[in-house]
């Protein structure tokens, strides 16, 4: 509750700091908002609350969900600290984007803590409206209009599909819950009120899929992601992705035995896991720009995320919380050198050892971290989701092909280490590196590295 | 205490060799380093040595940081501890651009070594299974030959591929453990059904069967062994196959005892073609490198037939084999090096009638040559015998088959000396010299474990009757 609260208000107050600030005190106002609402969320855990509003039922807070908001959150931070200048550059309006990303963490917020399909719609749209605006917001770029209108568009139809969802599942249970009792003795009936939840579900599936950029609903992800600037990239891919996912998990934890009887929704999963990995991981095989392979190699990581819906056991939690950290430090680190980056082509890469030795070898463990090489915290988010889908028995096809998979992500990750470190070339930077970034950039480095060998760092402080 | 020791040594020194700017310091911290470990190395034969390390890593997972040593974990560890100050000490006139770089990753290579080597944890054991990759991977491709970049990107996802299949086998089995642990004692205990282990054996094999690499999986070597850099090339072939080797006494045979009975044959015979196969196109090289290359194909392919069938006495050949070979490839990299170094070619057809040049140099390669054929008095003889007399026990035509190997051994090992250091003295030879003091010191000493262990065998035979993990 403090979240939601607070991520609103400070939304708020970023949009004043606009008129009331000049434009370099923006970003530390917006870290320091942050850092009020990461101890707001943290406070939670204790029960103390800034304004306890009783929700109906409509929410509920569980120690996942507030765990979640922290990871979030610092992730966040990060995300600020590392490409907060950035974000200056894009445009004029700075105030603006920051008080939109408080408005997408509001929504992240209410994903984590639904309790029934009308807070889980509110908070999906609460998330991906902001979005729209962000990614057109390099105004003068055609691409980024182009993105924008692309995935206002494609997101509308998305919505839509969700409504349509849901209305068929309070017409068949009446009833927004998540818990629905009445269901499963309908659908075994095969009467026409029992074909609307399982109907329902699969159009609520298949909206999700798409907010995730699971395939074949992935189309919009490659041009959105190239489209918008790349400091807002960064935040879609990483962020805004993994709240995707947590609320999929959270509402498909809960609803996937209504799917009814049989061996449909794994194979439902096997299938759109198997899809994910083959379109991300082989179209990012081809790709020259360094950005655009970032884009697909998002869509592949959504496969192996996709592991957690498929098998639900007490590894799963982990896996998801786990793989949102190391997925999103990651690839946060490597998006906030990209923009730094003068030519986001491969071949701007060349010879970065040289010129940026500290970049490129951060960059290099962020790399080893996505493709999942041990001593890296995304070696054990792979790991919990490879454990989980074995423990829960699932088919070790499954996992045999995610793994050769993953051996096909290696290929196109080291090409950029190939270029940084082993070819030659003058690698130019837009802006001069400041000491500051580059001590981020270490520090999150090795927040990676340490994750990588005491994973339980981050689950213990789940678990105390 | 001393098995920590033995990676820890390596890992802090190679911290403190990336800071190291000057060029000269790193590499004398790198082989003093190196010789410290050798001696800890040492100190582990000794009785009272306590050669068990157990401490909490991850609760949550059921994994804990537990090394041991045993026979036949001593006899890698000594190898290992060995080659890296041989190789530091041979190469020492070599320039390296920015070489505290190049010492650093050399020696964190020694530290994934000893840990698989020590390693009594299954996730561990894969912890440092990919540790040893990685810094070889930066190793050649910064370093290598001109090709360098698309050779070791293909030995690198060859492998990389073998260890992820590997890690589904390992979960596998840890839930397969009736308390959730990774530790070797719990896998051992387990009771798999026939169908389990035919799965899980080849996620496994497969792994261990492309760092050996045995044949159809051997393509990348020959090629990554001719673009590393020497000293690399050194540890790839002197060490890192046997961690394969390794894997399969220690991982492998143990816990997939039916499996590995029902697949011997296929393995056996790839082997076993694996052998003839690369010997011939040894005898076609023009390469020093390529040669030794292949001859260590046809050599590792032996030593896995011989596992496979599944003989005591010929497992003893393995372990002391294992050894062997490790010391008398290096040796052969060592002199291919020297020449290289020297002459600036590494074909046969441009050289010849080196010996009159070099003689001190020629002594050694064909005392070397003699050890690489398993000539008796030489160290590989016994190792060689045990591991003959244990396929002959188990099938006579393979044991038949496989013995051409020998012979064609012969052949090229013998065809490579005879052109290199006799016969007309060729142009690139005219204005060679003797190869350096240091260079000559580490070739003599490992000529002298060579002609000491042909003599009497008998330490390294004790060594190999003590596999408890």
């Amino acid at each position: 509750m403090n979240a939601i609260i607070l991520s609103a208000l400070c939304g708020v107050v970023m949009m004043f700091s606009g008129i009331l600030l000049n434009k370099s005190a923006i970003k530390y106002v917006a870290i320091a908002s942050l850092l009020v609402l990461i101890i707001g969320n943290l406070l939670q855990f204790y029960s103390v609350y800034t304004i306890n509003i009783d929700s109906k039922g409509l929410l509920s807070f569980d120690r996942t969900g507030l765990f979640f908001n922290t990871i979030i959150f610092i992730a966040t931070l990060v995300y600020f600290i590392l490409s907060g200048s950035d974000i200056e550059r894009v445009g004029p309006d700075v105030a603006e984007y920051f008080a939109l990303i408080f408005f997408v963490l509001c929504g992240v917020t209410i994903l984590t803590s639904f309790n029934g399909l009308l807070m889980f719609f509110i908070g999906i749209e609460i998330l991906s409206i902001p979005l729209y605006i962000l990614t057109g917001s390099d105004k003068r770029n055609l691409k980024s209009n182009e993105a924008s209108l692309k995935y206002f568009l494609m997101g509308s139809f998305s919505t839509g599909i969700l409504l349509m969802g849901i209305t068929l599942i309070y017409g068949a249970t009446g009833s927004f819950g998540l818990q629905s009792t009445g269901v499963k003795s309908a659908v075994t009936g095969f009467s026409s009120a029992g074909i609307l939840a399982p109907v329902g579900l699969i159009l609520l599936f298949i909206s999700m899929c798409f907010k995730v950029s699971a395939a074949p609903f992935h189309f919009w992800a490659p041009d959105v992601y190239d489209g918008a600037p790349s400091v807002f990239t960064s935040f879609m891919a990483t962020i805004v992705k993994a709240a995707g996912f947590f609320a999929f998990i959270k509402l498909f934890a809960a609803k996937s035995a209504d799917f009814g009887p049989g061996q449909a929704w794994t194979l439902i999963l096997y299938v759109i896991i198997v899809l994910t990995l083959f379109i991300g991981n082989i179209t990012a095989v081809f790709q020259q720009s360094v950005k655009r392979m970032l884009a697909y190699s998002s869509i592949a990581q959504a496969g192996f995320m996709l592991f957690a819906l498929y098998s639900t056991n007490d590894f799963t939690k982990d896996g998801i919380l786990l793989y949102t950290a190391a997925y999103s430090f990651a690839t946060i680190g490597i998006f906030s050198i990209l923009t730094k980056m003068e030519d986001y082509s491969l071949e701007g890469y060349n010879g970065l050892s040289k010129s940026q030795p500290v970049l490129a070898f951060t960059n290099t463990v962020f790399f080893l971290s996505l493709s999942g090489i041990p001593l890296t915290a995304g070696f054990f988010a792979k790991y919990y989701m490879l454990a989980s889908a074995i423990k829960g028995g699932g088919s070790l096809s499954l996992v045999i092909i995610a793994v050769l998979f993953a051996a096909v992500s290696v290929y196109y990750y080291f090409k950029v280490i190939q270029a940084m470190y082993f070819k030659e070339g003058v690698a130019a930077t837009n802006t001069p590196i400041t000491g500051g970034f580059k001590l981020g950039l270490i520090v999150l480095a090795a927040i990676i590295i340490i994750l990588g060998i005491f994973p339980t760092a981050l689950l213990n402080y789940y678990y105390f | 205490m001393i098995p920590l020791l033995l990676i820890l040594i390596p890992v802090v020194s190679a911290v403190l060799t990336f800071f190291l700017k000057n060029g000269n310091a790193a590499k004398n911290w790198a082989l003093f380093s190196s010789i410290i470990t050798l001696v800890i190395g040492i100190y582990a034969l000794c009785p009272m040595a306590t050669l068990t390390f157990d401490a909490t890593w991850l609760p949550l997972l059921g994994s804990r940081f537990s090394l041991s040593l045993d026979g036949l974990s001593k006899m890698l560890v000594l190898l290992t501890a060995i080659s890296f100050p041989v190789v530091f000490a041979s190469t020492y006139n070599n320039d390296y651009k920015q070489s505290n770089a190049f010492y650093g990753l050399m020696l964190l290579t020694q530290a994934g070594l000893m840990g698989v080597f020590l390693a009594s944890d299954c996730l561990l054991f894969y912890f440092f299974w990919e540790l040893a990759l990685i810094p070889v991977y930066f190793l050649c491709s910064i370093w290598g030959g001109e090709k360098r970049i698309a050779v070791t990107f293909k030995f690198f996802v060859y492998t990389f591929v073998g260890s992820l299949l590997m890690l589904i086998g390992i979960l596998y089995l840890y839930f397969q453990t009736p308390d959730q642990s990774f530790a070797i004692k719990s896998f051992y205990a387990l009771k798999l059904t026939a169908s389990q282990q035919n799965i899980a054996f080849w996620l496994f094999f497969i792994a261990f069967a492309i760092k050996m690499p045995i044949f159809p999986l051997h393509t990348w070597q020959p090629d990554a062994y001719e673009q590393s850099p020497t000293a690399v090339t050194m540890i790839l072939s002197g060490v890192m196959v046997k961690m394969g080797i390794y894997a399969v006494i220690r991982w492998l045979i143990p816990i997939f005892p039916l499996a590995t009975v029902k697949y011997a044959d296929i393995i056996i015979i790839a082997s076993v073609i694996g052998m003839i196969y690369a010997s011939l196109i040894a005898i076609k090289q023009d390469d020093v490198k390529r040669l030794v290359a292949y001859s260590s194909i046809a050599h590792i392919g032996l030593m896995s037939a011989v596992l496979f069938s599944m003989k005591t006495i010929g497992w003893n050949g393995v372990m002391i084999q294992m050894f062997n070979h490790g010391i008398n490839v290096i040796g052969l990299w060592i002199v291919a090096d020297a020449i290289e170094q020297r002459l600036g070619t590494r074909k046969f057809s441009e050289l010849g009638g080196l010996a009159q040049k070099a003689p001190v140099l020629a002594i050694l390669l064909v005392v070397l040559a003699f050890a690489n054929v398993a000539l008796p008095l030489t160290n590989a003889f016994v190792g060689e015998f045990l591991m003959f007399n244990g396929l002959f026990q188990y099938n006579f035509w393979i044991a038949g088959v496989a013995g051409i190997s020998i012979i064609l051994g012969a052949v090229y090992t013998l065809n490579m000396v005879q052109k290199i250091f006799y016969g007309q003295l060729a142009p690139a030879t005219q204005n060679a010299l003797e190869i350096k003091g240091n260079v000559q010191f580490v070739l003599i000493i490992l000529v002298l474990v060579i002609i000491g262990f042909g003599v009497y065998p008998q330490p390294m035979i004790d060594l190999t009757k003590h596999i408890h993990p």
